[in-house]
């Protein structure tokens, strides 16, 4: 690990006036610490800000604000977030390991770099790593990659599950940028496809800090689904993931989220779909219809066409246990 | 390798040269290496490890997993993979099962950090050592400490519903050697 000089900030004001162009922020380090480790990352300087953020969970009228040092098995255990935003506790829980979600904080969850292997490896040539590089996944080991969303330059995936649910439930991210400004910004909006600068995962100005995550409240609590496929039961990052939430009328559907994990670049959301099932009763025909819209827009690379039968299944899967999976 | 005579003769006088580099250059260097590069910066910190308090200097680098080994001599944890996959360096920081691989020693300050060298009580065994042992939770030993200290927090977090929930709960340690029935059976015969 390259050497660097440890800070510890007592104000959120005091972190953002720390910050330079080589520094990073640290809060639960379970990605940061590895990267560095690695030499992926070589920061010059860590200003540790787990004593400058919020770490509560606030319930307000409208939803709730999750302080971005809240820790994962925080959120996911929270009362309030069980009743009303079970989905939300259900992904955060199939991700990682208990070890893992203790340390990680929310905000650093939103912030996780890839999985990709080539991102990983020194030896290969890797967009996101070093733009000019190139992309060794997109005609090589590309298993775990992109079926939608990719360009020539990436095809890497986000590995977050909690960032699926979040995408689903319509989130806010709050941000405080370098210059002390306050923003906040829509959680779709958030992360970014790769495009032609891969190497940037997210809209997140330079040096600015996640404050804290909004979840308006919705009607999603009584049918929701987070199924996760991966290679094995658990531990590992998915293969394809799915958020399924649907607001009932009897058997009519008056709302619903869909939104897939291991897909694509950013937490993806499939709103073609969302917009057929909106008013449809919840037939097996319906799902599978769904299903087939969400999946017509993929377009595999050259290892992993699998993933579009999977997804399909997991999709109508999602929503048949959306009806029975009652909180 | 052999070393042609031309080679040996070039790089000797090369370092001859190097040797009358004025030192008013050689400092200029170090002045102009110091501004560009980090160099290593050594903290004064203290830890509450099983309730016992040290104060020690460290590398801004090191983590709790290297501090606990290298500095303390508490070896109980151990460096598996040191990247946070396999679980064998899992220590309690605030009651609560954590990675000391991923987590740096300057940031475990103010917490209480319990590794397997806390659990026994003098020479009595803590109840899950125990049920290791009478289970076969183990064969070579080296995930142990971490598998313990997951197991006695999965006991304590109420996770021992079932087998399937146990093994949910226990994923983040890994075993070589397969010893996962016994380990679940060790937890069950703690949660009754």
């Amino acid at each position: 690990m390259k050497p660097f000089e440890y800070t510890k900030p007592k104000t959120v004001r005091e972190a953002l006036s720390s910050a330079t162009r080589h520094s990073h922020y640290i809060a639960g380090g379970t990605n940061l610490v590895d990267l560095m480790k690695k030499e992926i990352d070589e920061p010059d300087k860590l200003l540790d800000i787990t004593n400058t953020l919020p770490d509560q969970i606030e319930v307000k009228d409208n939803g709730v604000v999750i302080g971005a040092m809240v820790r994962n098995t925080a959120i996911a255990v929270n009362k309030i977030i069980l009743e009303s935003w079970p989905l939300l506790s259900k992904a955060i829980l199939k991700g990682a390991s208990p070890q893992i979600r203790n340390m990680a904080s929310a905000g650093g969850n939103l912030l996780q770099r890839t999985r990709c292997p080539y991102f990983y490896d020194l030896t290969l040539p890797c967009n996101k790593r070093k733009n000019g590089s190139g992309c060794g996944a997109l005609k090589g080991n590309n298993r775990m990659g992109a079926i939608i969303g990719y360009s020539d330059a990436c095809v890497a995936v986000h590995p977050s599950d909690m960032c699926v649910a979040l995408a689903a439930l319509d989130a806010k991210v709050n941000i405080q940028k370098a210059d002390g400004s306050e923003e906040t910004m829509n959680f779709l909006d958030f992360h970014r496809l790769p495009g032609t600068n891969p190497e940037k995962d997210n809209n997140l100005p330079e040096n600015a800090l996640i404050t804290s995550i909004f979840v308006p409240k919705n009607n999603f609590s009584k049918h929701f689904e987070y199924l996760k496929l991966r290679d094995r039961e658990s531990y590992a990052f998915a293969l394809v993931s799915v958020a399924a939430a649907l607001d009932m009328d009897g058997n009519q559907i008056s709302e619903a989220r869909l939104a897939s994990g291991g897909v694509a670049h950013k937490p993806w959301r499939w709103t073609k779909a969302e917009d057929f099932l909106k008013g449809k009763q919840a037939t097996a025909e319906n799902f599978a219809e769904a299903a087939r819209i969400a999946a017509e827009d993929t377009a595999p690379l050259s290892t992993n066409a699998f993933k579009v039968p999977l997804l399909k299944g997991a999709i109508e899967t999602a929503l048949h246990t959306c009806l029975t999976n009652k909180a | 390798m052999s070393m042609s005579r031309r080679f040996f003769l070039k790089s000797s006088s090369a370092l001859a040269a190097l040797s009358f580099i004025p030192n008013s250059v050689k400092a200029f260097y170090q002045d102009v290496k110091e501004k560009f590069f980090v160099k290593k910066q050594m903290i004064p910190i203290q830890l509450e490890i099983n309730k016992k308090q040290y104060s020690l200097t460290v590398d801004s680098r090191a983590t709790l997993l290297d501090v606990l080994r290298e500095e303390l001599n508490l070896t109980g944890s151990k460096k598996g993979c040191d990247h946070g996959q396999c679980g064998a360096c899992t220590v309690h920081i605030n009651g609560e099962q954590a990675l000391s691989c991923l987590t740096l020693a300057a940031m475990a300050q103010g917490k209480a950090i319990t590794t397997i060298e806390g659990l026994a009580d003098g020479d009595n065994l803590h109840p899950m050592q125990e049920a290791f042992i009478e289970n076969d939770g183990f064969q070579c030993g080296y995930c142990t400490s971490g598998q313990i200290m997951s197991a006695v927090a999965c006991v304590n977090e109420g996770h021992t519903g079932s087998v399937e929930e146990i093994k949910e709960y226990m994923s983040g340690n890994l075993c070589r050697c397969g010893a996962y029935n016994g380990i679940t059976e060790a937890i069950q015969q703690v949660a009754k």
